[in-house]
Parts: structure tokens; sequence; C-alpha cells
């Protein structure tokens, strides 16, 4: 790892830090109801789709909230679902690219509305042109709305207000925040050497003489809604390692800007909306430790390379190159794995499976945790959960019925949110055990790489996050139906079992501060806050990371 | 009853030890879900010990039996600790039941004739005569009479109290001793509804309910059990896969040290020793939801007269009138104290020697002391010379020197009406036919007062003292004793209207009183501590009962309701950190033969992978019973800001939790391994 390596990671968290604050404050100004600049701005186009779309900007109740997002996004898969199952038969498909087979259709449709991208289909194969642009382009605006929505809706329950309105507030998301910023991100991505074009591949002739077919499209356009809204799904098969959709250190920088732009930025729109800008500084701080932690052990650990390589005397002072691009070298590479899997992008620029084991260890305990920044709107959703958990058991200890944000939590709360911690070890553990004892011969690799292969694919799944540690046989009904389900329970009991405690939340009455209530914008609440997530995560996956990459690593 | 009951007899603890077994009844278990997962464990490796290969296992035998006992006691342990904190409420209601013997009452038929009936019999609206050395066979009303009443059955305080009709000392408590004099009751609980029934449920635990935090906590125990649950089923499909054979004994090792059984176990009794330290503190509270309530108070309403202060008794200035000089009228009303033991009479003499003043003893020596009486208004002493002392209320003492022909000063009614503005008493001193001034009696903050209300503020609770004086007054004293804020001049109306206008704002309200005007104020209130001296009405209304008719003792009341709620907390935190500790003794020893690497996850060095397990089981079977006095105790807890109480209990409960298992583990698996 070279100054140049580690000046470059400074520069990028650098340029994190400076921008959540301001897009914070933009996001909360984005989705106030009341009369200010940004709805002047904004306000006619969106009464124009308001309009259309028979949408009134007045709240809704907790449960119709719920039931909006919870219907809208499944009506989407199922139309979606069917754009796949008939794409043979649907215009715009030149390459006459058959229909897909129904599991991968359901897995594929599941994958890009729940903000996952899970990607069990042939990339630029697998897809007509019509299917890329109605289906995947569309989702992958709406899916990160959805979470932003949500996470909006939460946090003025937390503050005690109505829901709002979900459409209003996903259209909101995809005015005010996910089309500016991507039309500008794309166009910086076309500056940097990123193709944007309708014209077909282009076909080239090698030195040799041979013909070659150069795939190419809307590269640009893809690429910054692909980061910006946490998707990840790649326009190419091998995603931001293509030379095409990552050309060099600049667009790598901006990918790693644009995946954590919203998600570093919730914190402060929560504490500008709760009128407690210190505590959304205290929750941002307290998961930058988390992330800068994961950083520091996976660029070590990547750098260190594989001990039974080096004892071979294999020069390594490159680090752990198998499976990484020349272009971005180790530490560029180990950076890329931890900001995709903190932010639950699920965008690549290295193979992840041919990280060391440590070096995996780390994307995989991202997304266990799932609250290191998180995906957008959802993670931060996340945060707060154990926010309230912090605040439960610091309440006890401090001898007063626990309050977050004023509000007592009671049993109603606690209950819901028992049942959204059970939900991540169960679609995360289960389903791997079931995969590992019932279709071992869909996994490439035996002993303990194998079964962090499974671990991986079902933790993806469950945290939305959509990443693949690949060699997985995984095009299988198996492995599409498994996940897919995964990946739908991961992303919808926790949105409706969060906004059932928001709801509960609001309907309470306020208590004053006093010098007895429990400060919640301390560092020692910081501190607590992550002791929380750290112990709840690493009791509940102890063991299958024991004996996935820690007993790979031990035995290297 | 012995007020400060000894934590533990000989008789509790066998008692307790019997409840432990019968408590193993499944059905009994299954209302704690973390320790019936353990007597399902329990019963698997039971039948694992005859049957030692029903799974295909491989361990040896010894292994199951050793692990089925140390369930086992892990079980009884936990039972063990919520029957001792029953058996001490048990031990109360017993001593309670025998002042319920029976009781014979005389009966007032329509007639007018008393009639002999057994107490049993007696319903609401009856009308009863007890006479003094009987007891009073019912709670009732004093209708007719006055008496002194012997309480000591209920309060554990010896000092008779006088009960009379009317006003708001007309309430008796069945079980009581008349003690002098005869009273005619009014009986107002039907039996089986008395105030000893009601008594002798709550200590019993017979009605107690789960308080709203407890049931929270449950459910965060009860998710974290099937977590735990998850992760133990899903985790030999897991090591198959790498062709390791699992052993249920060991898996079923792992999930009991996993899930939180030291808090699940100890979780009920913490909440019944809860209520036990009210109660111990001769305080009765009707639900454990009021106890947890009070340690999240904002606002305490307290009465300043008896409460704050003592009352308007304590001489604090002589104000001299007309025609004498300050030192005469304090050197009169000093020799008219000298043999007054009333705490008037002291304070004047205290003020005397505070003030340097001096006053001829041996004048006052062979004189007859006259004491107070209700008819004269005054006392003092008569003189061997001859000289008649008084000290009185202004008018009586007027008319009494009016009556020998002497003269009124002209300054005194305007100099006693100065007192009386100011909040005080004003008494007059008269030597024979000449008044020579007026004793201030000013009320006085009781000592003590000032720290605890500072001690409050701490702690984040608002005082609002209550009184009838004027505001000049109630801010003086308002000031003096450092409470946040002030009613004066304020009628029952206004606390109602005060504990709205708080509980308005979302805070939590509560309120000492024991009139029958309080009543609708103690029941509007969050925590009503109502005084055993009080009203029936008062009584009823409030949520607790001080049975020491101490008004200031609900701010131990409130440090008690926030010991519960920490010490659940901390016993939570603790319970959980331990896991690391755990998963570091087990995993590397279920995986350690067929991944001889995973030696470097074995910190601790432990012997061998068996000795390894049964340490961990054994740590995490007598943390129970090691955690029991903290359980029962609560953990100690001194007013300070919530941030630092936060860091301390993080600092022994969290870190320590973390480390204590570490070495206790070790320390175990150096002797176990002598065994294994």
């Amino acid at each position: 790892m070279t100054t140049i390596d580690i000046l470059a990671i400074v520069v990028t968290l650098l340029i994190v830090v400076l921008l959540a604050k301001p897009v914070g404050l933009y996001l909360a100004a984005a989705f106030d109801y009341g009369p200010n600049r940004l709805n002047r701005i904004y306000g006619p186009f969106e009464r124009l789709i308001y309009k259309i779309g028979g949408i009134r900007e007045e709240n809704q109740s907790w449960k119709a909230y719920a039931a909006s997002l919870v219907v809208s996004n499944a009506v989407m898969i199922f139309v979606v679902y069917l754009v796949f199952r008939f794409q043979g038969m649907l215009p715009l498909n030149p390459s006459g690219i058959a229909g897909m087979e129904p599991s991968l259709a359901f897995n594929t449709a599941i994958s890009f509305m729940t903000n996952t991208n899970l990607q069990h289909y042939s990339g630029e194969s697998g897809l007509s042109y019509f299917s890329q642009a109605t289906g995947i382009l569309f989702m992958m605006f709406v899916s990160p709305a959805t979470g932003i929505a949500l996470v909006m809706a939460f946090i003025r329950g937390l503050t005690g207000r109505a829901p709002g309105s979900f459409f209003a507030d996903l259209i909101r998301a995809v005015t005010r925040v996910l089309l500016p910023v991507a039309f500008v991100s794309a166009l910086l991505f076309v500056f940097m050497g990123v193709p944007q074009t309708f014209e077909p591949a282009a076909t080239a002739t090698t030195l040799e003489g041979a013909q070659q077919t150069i795939a190419r499209g809307p590269v640009a356009s893809f690429l910054a809604i692909k980061e910006l809204g946490n998707n990840g799904g790649g326009f190419f098969g091998v995603n931001s390692a293509h030379p095409f959709e990552n050309p060099n250190g600049l667009s790598n920088l901006l990918q790693l800007l644009l995946m954590l732009l919203v998600t570093t930025s919730l914190p402060y729109a929560y504490g500008k909306m709760a009128g407690r800008i210190k505590q959304g500084r205290i929750l941002f701080v307290s998961m930058l430790v988390m992330f800068i932690v994961m950083t520091g052990i996976s660029l070590s650990v990547e750098q260190a390379g594989n001990p039974a390589l080096n004892a071979l005397g294999v020069e390594h002072g490159q680090g752990s190159m198998e499976g990484k691009e020349d272009r971005f070298g180790t530490a560029q590479s180990a950076f890329y794995s931890v900001v995709t899997t903190a932010s639950e992008t699920g965008a690549v620029n290295t193979m992840h499976d041919t990280l060391t084991p440590l070096g995996g260890l780390i994307p995989l305990a991202n997304m266990m945790l799932n609250t290191v920044f998180g995906g957008a709107g959802v993670g931060f959703l996340n945060v707060l959960m154990y926010a309230i958990i912090a605040v439960f058991l610091s309440g006890l200890m401090v001898g007063r019925t626990p309050e977050f944000l004023g509000r007592k939590i009671e049993g109603k709360e606690m209950k819901l949110i028992a049942v959204t911690l059970l939900v991540q070890p169960f679609l995360i553990l289960v389903p791997t055990a079931i995969a590992l004892a019932t279709n071992p011969e869909t996994i490439s690799n035996p002993g303990f790489h194998g079964l962090t292969q499974a671990l991986y694919e079902f933790t993806s799944s469950a945290a939305n996050n959509g990443s693949g540690f690949e060699g997985l046989g995984d095009a299988t009904t198996f492995w599409n139906v498994s996940t897919g389900i995964v990946m739908f329970l991961g992303r919808y009991i926790s949105m409706v079992t969060l906004l059932a405690v928001a709801g509960s939340l609001a309907a309470k009455k306020t208590v004053p501060e006093s010098s007895g209530t429990f400060r919640t914008d301390t560092a020692m609440f910081g501190a607590v806050f992550v002791g929380v997530v750290l112990i709840v995560g690493a009791l509940t996956f102890f063991p299958a990371v024991v004996l996935g990459p820690v007993a790979e690593y031990l035995t290297l | 009853m012995d007020k400060k009951k000894t934590m533990l007899s000989g008789e509790i603890v066998s008692g307790a030890l019997k409840e432990s077994f019968v408590k193993l009844d499944p059905r009994i278990m299954l209302r704690n879900p973390v320790m019936f997962v353990v007597e399902i464990g329990f019963l698997v490796t039971l039948l694992l010990c005859f049957a030692p290969n029903a799974f295909g296992g491989t361990v040896p035998r010894w292994f199951n039996v050793v692990t089925a006992l140390i369930l086992l006691l892990t079980l009884l342990f936990a039972n063990f600790a919520e029957a001792l904190a029953e058996g001490r409420g048990k031990a109360q209601a017993d001593s309670l039941k025998k002042t319920k013997q029976d009781i014979t009452a005389n009966k007032i038929s329509g007639s007018g004739a008393v009639k002999s009936v057994p107490a049993s019999d007696l319903r609401k609206g009856d009308f009863v005569v007890i006479a003094a050395g009987e007891l009073i066979p019912g709670d009732g009303e004093v209708v007719e009479g006055l008496a002194s009443v012997d309480e000591s059955a209920i309060t554990g305080e010896s000092a008779p109290v006088i009960k009379e009709a009317g006003g708001d000392f007309s309430s008796v408590t069945g079980g009581t001793k008349v003690v002098s004099d005869r009273i005619k009751v009014r009986i107002t609980a039907d039996p089986g509804e008395s105030f000893l029934d009601r008594m002798i449920s709550l200590v019993e635990g017979a009605k107690r309910q789960k308080t709203p935090n407890e049931i929270a906590l449950n459910t965060v125990l009860v998710s974290l059990t099937l977590i735990f649950l998850i992760v133990v089923v899903t985790l030999p499909f897991l090591s198959d896969f790498l062709g390791i054979q699992m052993e249920i004994p060991i898996l079923i090792a792992l999930l009991v040290c996993l899930i939180p059984t030291t808090i699940g176990g100890l979780l009920s009794a913490i909440g019944i020793a809860g209520m036990d330290r009210v109660t111990q503190f001769n305080v009765l509270a009707m639900s454990g939801k009021a106890v947890e309530a009070s340690g999240d108070i904002n606002t305490i309403i307290l009465d300043k007269t008896g409460t704050i202060t003592f009352g308007n008794r304590m001489a604090s200035q002589f104000v001299p009138v007309q025609g004498s000089r300050e030192d005469e009228a304090a050197y009169w009303a000093s020799v008219s104290s000298l043999q007054d033991e009333t705490p008037e009479g002291r304070s004047v003499l205290e003020l005397m020697k505070k003030n340097g003043h001096t006053y001829d003893q041996e004048l006052a020596q062979g004189g007859e002391f006259i004491e107070f009486k209700a008819e004269t208004r005054m006392s003092g002493v008569d003189l061997k010379d001859g000289r008649k002392v008084r000290k009185g209320a202004v008018d009586a003492v007027k008319q009494w020197v009016l009556s020998q022909g002497g003269s009124v000063p002209s300054d005194l009614d305007s100099n006693s009406a100065a007192i009386a503005t100011a909040g005080g008493t004003p008494l007059a001193v008269a030597v024979d036919s000449r008044i020579y001034g007026l004793i201030y009696l000013k009320d006085t903050v009781k000592p003590g007062m000032r720290e605890r209300f500072e001690q409050m503020r701490r702690m984040g609770i608002k005082t609002i003292m209550c009184t009838g004086d004027n505001p000049l007054t109630a801010a003086t004293i308002a000031r003096e004793a450092g409470v946040d804020d002030f009613i004066a001049e304020s009628k029952p109306e206004d606390k109602i209207a005060v504990i709205r206008r708080e509980q308005a704002e979302g805070k939590l309200v509560a309120m000492t009183g024991d009139g029958t005007n309080d009543a609708p104020a103690l029941a509007q209130a969050d925590v009503g501590i109502a005084m055993n001296s009080g009203t029936v009405a008062a009584k009823e209304a409030a949520n607790m009962v001080d049975l020491d008719s101490d008004p200031s003792k609900i701010i131990e009341v409130v440090a008690i309701g926030k010991q519960l709620l920490m010490t659940r907390g901390a016993l939570t935190t603790f319970s959980i950190a331990n896991d690391v500790a755990k998963y570091f003794a087990i995993i590397p020893a279920m995986f350690m033969i067929a991944i001889p690497q995973m030696q470097t996850l074995n910190v601790m060095r432990l012997d061998s992978p068996l000795s390894a397990i049964l340490s961990a089981l054994i740590f995490n079977a007598v943390i129970i019973p090691l955690l029991i006095p903290l359980a029962m105790k609560g953990v100690a807890y001194k007013p300070m800001s919530s941030g630092r109480l936060l860091g301390k209990n993080l600092l022994i409960y969290g870190f320590g939790g973390v480390i204590v298992p570490f070495i206790g583990i070790k320390l175990i698996d150096m002797v176990v391994q002598l065994f294994v």
C-alpha cells in the first residue's frame, strides 16, 4: 500500500464527512411538507405528477402508510415479473432474448424491488432493452425512494408527527434527491470516460485479426443510479470491475461517494427533523467509527496477503491481488468492498470470493450488522432501532422507564422490536443451514470457504445488499426461490414492524427532559449504541463466522 | 411485626428450598420462557443419561449425567431465588395473619342492644363498640368517642395513637387494639376486603402481576432466547457440511450458556424483592406498577407542615413589648419554660442558649409547674415567692393579666399581628399582671431537608411545596428549604390543579396526603402515598400507604423504584455481556478435535473440550445464587446525574460482565480438569 493509496482513502472519507451535514439538511427540507423554498422550486412539477397519479399530499394513517408501501411494492414486483417472463414477446428486444424462466424472474423482480440487486441472471444477455428500462432501471429509482420515504415516515413518528403520504414521499425522493443527483453524476461519469449510448454493441478487430464484440449502452446513467440508490446491480456482468463501468481512480472515487451520500447524511436529516442535530451527529460518528475500524481491518489483512503464498516466497508487496483489478490495487479494492457492503449497495470492483478469509469476513460483518450506515433509508432505520434498544438498556441502568426523544419505550414497542431483531438471524442462518444440508452440490468449494459462500449469499439477500461471493451455482430453482423469499422478508418485515413502532411512539405524550433523563446526544450514548450493535451482532453470528471465514483463516 | 426484618431466617431458607423443587413443574416453569428452555435441555440430557446413544452421540455417559445435574442445579438456583423473595413476603404475611385471630365483636343491633358475634360476621355498615383492651374487629370509622389505639400490629410503632370521631383521625384498622377509653365504630369493609386482608395478599405476592417494564424486558429476553435457539439449531447443519459431527448435550450446553439465564432466573425475584423493600420500609404498595412509577417521578408535591417543617413550634425570637427590654422578655420566657417538656418549651431554652442570655435557674426550683390545658391555653410556673409566670396564646394571656387587674401594653396587638402575618405564631409571656413580651414561634425546616431536595434536584425531580401560609411566609420557607416551587394559601383543589398541570406536560407526579380532602388529589397523582393515620378515603384513593405516617418517606420510595429498574438493567447487561466469554469457552471446545487450529480461539487456555464446556455451564449455574443477594438488595443507588450513573453501572455490569466470566470460567476449569 502506498502513501497515495492511503491518502486517496482519507480524502474520500473527508469528502463524505464534509457532505454529510449539508446533504442531511437538504433532505430534511426536501421532506418537509410545510412551505419552504424547495417546495416552491419542485412544487409545480410534483403537483403535475400528483394530479396524474391522483395523489394528495396529506397524512395517511400509520397502517395506510405501511399498506401503501408494501402493496405498491408487491404490485410492482408482480408487473416486472410479468415483463421478465414475457420479454420475448415484448418490444425493444433486438437481440431476441427469450422470456425468463419463472424462478429466475421471481428472484430478479424481487431482487431489484428490494434494493438488493442480487443478479442470478447472466448480465448483458439475460434481459431485453425493454426489461432493462421498465424493470431494472425503473426499480432502481423506486426502490431506494421507498427506503428513503420509509425512514422519513419513521422519523416523523419518533418526533410525534403524522407519517405523511407514502406516495408523496416516494415522488419527492425521486424528484428531489435521486433524479437530480443521478443526472449530474451521470454527466460526470461520461466526462470520466463511461459510455452513454443507445448504439448497439461495437465490433472491433483485434490485433490478431479476430472479431470482438464490445458491449456498450447507456452505462453512465445506469451507473449513477446504481451507486446513488444503493442498488448495485451491474450494467455489465462483472459490475464495476469492467473498464466501461469504472474506468479509473476518479470514477472509482465518485462511485464510493455516491454509495455513501444518502445514507451518511440521514443522521443529520434526522437530527434536523427531531431538533437534535447533536444526537444525529453522535449517531453519524458512531457509525463512522465502526466504518473506519472495518476499513482498517480490511486494508491490513488484504495487504498482508495470503500467508500460504507468502510462505512460498511469492512477492507480496502489493498485498493479495487475487481477483482484484490492476487499476485499483489492493487498497482501493478492499476499500470498495467495505463501502459497498456498509452501504448495502452490492456493486463490486473486485471479486469478493477471492478476498483473504478475514478480508471476506469484513463485508460479511457489515451486512450482518446492517448498521454501519446501511442502505438508503433502511440502514438508518435499523440504526434507530438499535438506538432504541440502547436507550432501553441504558434507561434501565439509570433507573428510569426508558424514553427516546421524550417518548416512553414500553412493552408494545419492545415486542415489535423483538420480532424485528429475530428476522435477520432467522433469514440468514436457517436458509444457510437448509442450503448446506440439501444443496451442497451447488456450492463450488468444499469446507469452510463453501460454507462462507452460502452464508454470504443469504446474508447479502437478507441485508438487501446484492453482492455475491460467487462460485455458487446460484441460477437454480432452489437458490432463486430461497434468496427471493429471503430478500422479500428481509426487506418488508422490518419495514412494517418498525413503522408500527413509529406509529405507537407518535401517539405517546412526551415526557419533559430533566437531569434524571438519560441523554442520548453524548459520546457515552454513542458507545452504548455501538456496544449493543456489536454484542448483538457478534453473539448472533459468532458460531457461523467461526466455522466459515475464521476457520478458513486459522487453517490457511 | 419486626420493622427491619433480618434478610433471611432459617425458616424462610428451608421453605424456599422446598419451593425450588415444587417450581420445577413445567406448568409453572412455562411462565418463565428462558428457564423453560433450560428445563427442556435438562429433560433431554436426562434422557441421554439413560440412553446415551438415543441421538447417535459419542460423548461419555458421565458427561451427560454431569450436564443434566448442572442444568438441574441451574433451574433450582433460579427457583430458589424466586422462592426466597416470595418467602420473605410470606413470612411477613404470616405474622400479619397471627393478628387476625378470631376476634369477637360487640355488634350493636338495630334495637341498640349489644351482641357478641364473630368478627367474620360483620358487614359493611354494622356498628360495633370496642372498649379498652379489646381488638378492633374490622376496618371502620369512629363515629362516637375518643380512644388511644395501639397500631403496632400493622405499623410496628408501639406508641398508641389517638382516634376520635370526626376529622382526619377517625379511621381504625381491624386487628389493632384499643388501649384506653371506648369507641363506637361503623364498619367500612366486608370480610376479606379489609386493609389487613389486602396487606396480606399483597405481601404474599398472590396478586402479583407483571409490571409494564417487566413485560418489556421479558420480551427482549424471549427474543434473545429465540435468536440463540436459531443459532444453536442451525449450527449442526453448518458443521455437518464440514463433516463435523455435533453432540446433542454439547449443543444444549451451548444453548443454556447463551440464553440469558442469569437475568431470566432472577427477574421475578428482583420484582418481588423490590416490592418487599418498599414493605420493609413500612410502606404498602398496592401494586408493583406503583413502585416502578415512583422511579419515574418528575414532580413531588409535599405539604409544608409536618413534612418539610416541624410546624409552628420553634422559638426564633423574643419580642419585647412596651415597657420591657428584650432580655427581660427572654428571661421570663425561659423561666416559664424551665420545666416545660413540649417542643415549644424546649426551643425557648435552646434559643436562650444560642443568644447567650442568662436566667436564674434557681428561681424556678421548687415552683409548681402548670401544664398546658386546652381550656387555659397557657402553661407556666408558680414560683415559690408567689409570683406566677405564664406563657400562652396571646388572647388567653391578655385575659389572664386583665383578670388580675393588669393592663395590656399598647403595642402587643400590633406586634403579635406582625408575627402572625409573617407566618409565625406569637406566644405572650406574662408575670402576674404584667406582660413582658412575645415569643416568636417560627416554622422551622426539618434538618436534612435541604440536602434531600438538593439530591432530588440532581435526580431531576422537581419539588413543589403546598402550604396554607400567605405567599410571603411560603416564599421564606421555600427558600430556606430549597424547594423548587410553592403554592401558597393552597386549598385542596389547588393540589389537583397543580397535578393536572404537571401531568399535562407529560410529567409523573407523586404526592402525600392524609385528609379526606386530599383523596381526589391522591387519586389523580401517579403515585399517591396516604398516611396510615389518615382517613379511609385517603387510603382508598392512594396507591401506597405509609404505615409510619412519615410524609417525607416518599423520597426513599422514589429511590427504591429507581433501584428496582436499575437492578434489572444491570443484571440484564451483565447476563448478556457474559456470553462473550462463554462463546470463547465453548466454540473452540466444540471444534477443537476436528479443527486443531481452533486452539487459537481458546484464549482462556482451558484444559480440554469437555472441561471447557462443563466449566462454562458451571459458571452459568453458580452465578445465579451468587447474584441472589444483589437481586434482593438491589444495586446501590446514590442520587447523581444519569450520565454518571450510566457510566458507573456500565463499567461495573457491562465491562465487568465481559471480564468476570473469563476469570470465573478459567478458575472453575482449573478445578474441573482434575476430574475430567
